[in-house]
């Protein structure tokens, strides 16, 4: 016999099923509860950087929007650097961004929407710098754990092809389901990015 | 200023990566038997990713963003009475894999009345809302990785997946630790519920211990005299090494 490695088990995940907006929008849920709604609103008029509008829809395999999807983005600020005690790399922080927002689809359209900054480069391993990125986290119905991807930019092609997890993707052709789309339509500046839960072009998912 | 700030480094807390999730553990993918899970599922395989400080940050929440009766699901959807159902109170400690409290995380939890039914747009099973019952409440931690909440016992309720398929009586959480490799939503189910082991999404996880490890006990001792029982639901996230060797997230 040798010791027991006495370490706890980490809390099975469950799925946040189709009523997750009660808990956690109840707004969309359609009733008006909490004072203050968190991960509603990402930015103030003081917030440092680049407004940027983030748009997609998360589909399943046959190509069919979800519509009762829930997803988390994190992030850093302008400089690069997150809103956190343990970012250790020295740049300022922005104290009022804190770089997390929630948001739901819409219950007809599928259509999901971010209104955030764009963030600066952050540290990776080694001596890596990692290009520009958001942290994604989607849950809905059907989703049994939640699914983490990255999201990076379309206008850092320099960025993107020195960034460590991008390179990480044995096929070049998956890297692109990461890449947000950029346009700009009336002065905002919109990245489109689509989610494919499965199939032909099924974005890549992250065990972090 | 922003109604949160970053809290005050706590002294004991480790520097290093999250253990890595064991995924032999938590529900795949695909469960065939929870029918949504069939188109919903990724086929490719994850790709691993050791911690960067992408990882192991995550977002902040403080106690003047929550209102003082968050944690009440008694009160906090009162309109000039009280909820109908069993009065219970739900508390635990929320823990690392490690054992050590995690402070300051923010909980978050939902479920529907004690007839099974939702206050959602969506729901349209047949058993009444209530009045005074919205069915969402948030708390955060204290220092000592302790939480609470008071509610009704939720009602299980029928769903579309077999034809006679009925949910558990259960409370959705979603919990944030320190770090957004922690970020996690469960289920709590109730000790003695003999729909547990025949509910597909329950069975989605292979690990019969999993599974216990979701399901609380009551807890006399927590109950209120002629008031309110009590069930105990302790959370278990991600731990976190001490000491990093070589790779250190430090650079150089």
């Amino acid at each position: 016999m040798v010791q027991p490695l006495d370490y706890l088990r980490e809390t099975a995940s469950q799925t946040a099923g189709p009523y997750v907006h009660i808990g956690l929008i109840p707004k969309q849920a359609g009733f008006d509860i909490f004072e203050n709604q968190l991960g509603d609103t990402m930015l103030t008029p003081e917030t440092k950087g680049e407004r940027i509008t983030i748009k997609g829809h998360v589909f399943d395999s046959t190509g069919t929007p979800l519509r009762d999807v829930l997803l988390e983005i994190w992030q850093a600020n302008a400089d690069g650097r997150y809103n956190h005690p343990d970012d250790t790399q020295g740049k300022p922080l922005d104290e009022t961004f804190r770089g997390w927002g929630r948001t739901g689809s819409h219950f007809e359209t599928g259509l999901y929407t971010f209104k955030t900054i764009k963030p600066g480069a952050v540290r990776g391993r080694h001596t890596h710098t990692m290009a520009p990125h958001i942290n994604v986290w989607i849950v809905a119905r059907g989703i049994n754990i939640g699914l983490n991807t990255r999201m990076y930019f379309s206008d850092e092609t320099e960025a993107n092809a020195k960034d460590p997890v991008l390179n990480l993707i044995e096929l070049e052709k998956r890297r692109e389901t990461l890449i947000a789309q950029r346009s700009e339509r009336d002065g905002e500046v919109i990245y489109t990015f689509d989610i494919h839960l499965q199939g032909d072009n099924e974005t890549v998912f992250l065990d972090i | 200023m922003p109604r949160w700030r970053i809290p005050m480094e706590h002294p004991t807390s480790p520097k290093g990566e999250y253990f890595q999730r064991d995924r032999t553990m938590h529900p795949p993918a695909l469960t065939p038997h929870y029918k949504t899970s069939v188109t919903r599922s990724h086929k490719n395989a994850l790709l691993s990713l050791q911690n960067s400080l992408s990882e192991i940050t995550g977002p902040v929440f403080g106690h003047n963003e929550l209102g003082a009766l968050d944690n009440d699901l008694i009160r906090n959807y009162a309109h000039g009475g009280d909820p109908i159902g069993e009065r219970i109170i739900v508390h635990g400690r929320v823990l690392d894999e490690a054992g050590r409290p995690q402070p300051n995380a923010l909980l978050e939890f939902w479920q529907a009345n004690a007839g099974g039914r939702y206050r959602h747009k969506k729901d349209t099973y047949l058993a009444p809302i209530d009045p005074n019952f919205g069915g969402c409440g948030r708390t955060l931690s204290d220092e000592n990785g302790y939480y609470m909440f008071r509610t009704i016992k939720p009602g299980p309720y029928p769903w579309r997946n077999f034809v006679n398929n009925w949910r558990p009586a259960h409370i959705h959480f979603s919990i944030f630790g320190p770090a957004f490799a922690q970020r996690l939503i469960t289920q709590m189910y109730f000790e003695g519920d003999p729909l547990i082991w025949s509910c597909p999404i329950v069975r989605g996880i292979p690990d019969d211990d999993a599974i216990r490890q979701l399901i609380a006990p009551l807890d006399l001792n927590a109950s209120i005299p002629i008031d309110t029982l009590a069930y105990k639901f302790d959370i278990v996230l991600r731990g976190r090494r001490s000491t990093m060797f070589e790779n250190r997230l430090e650079g150089n």
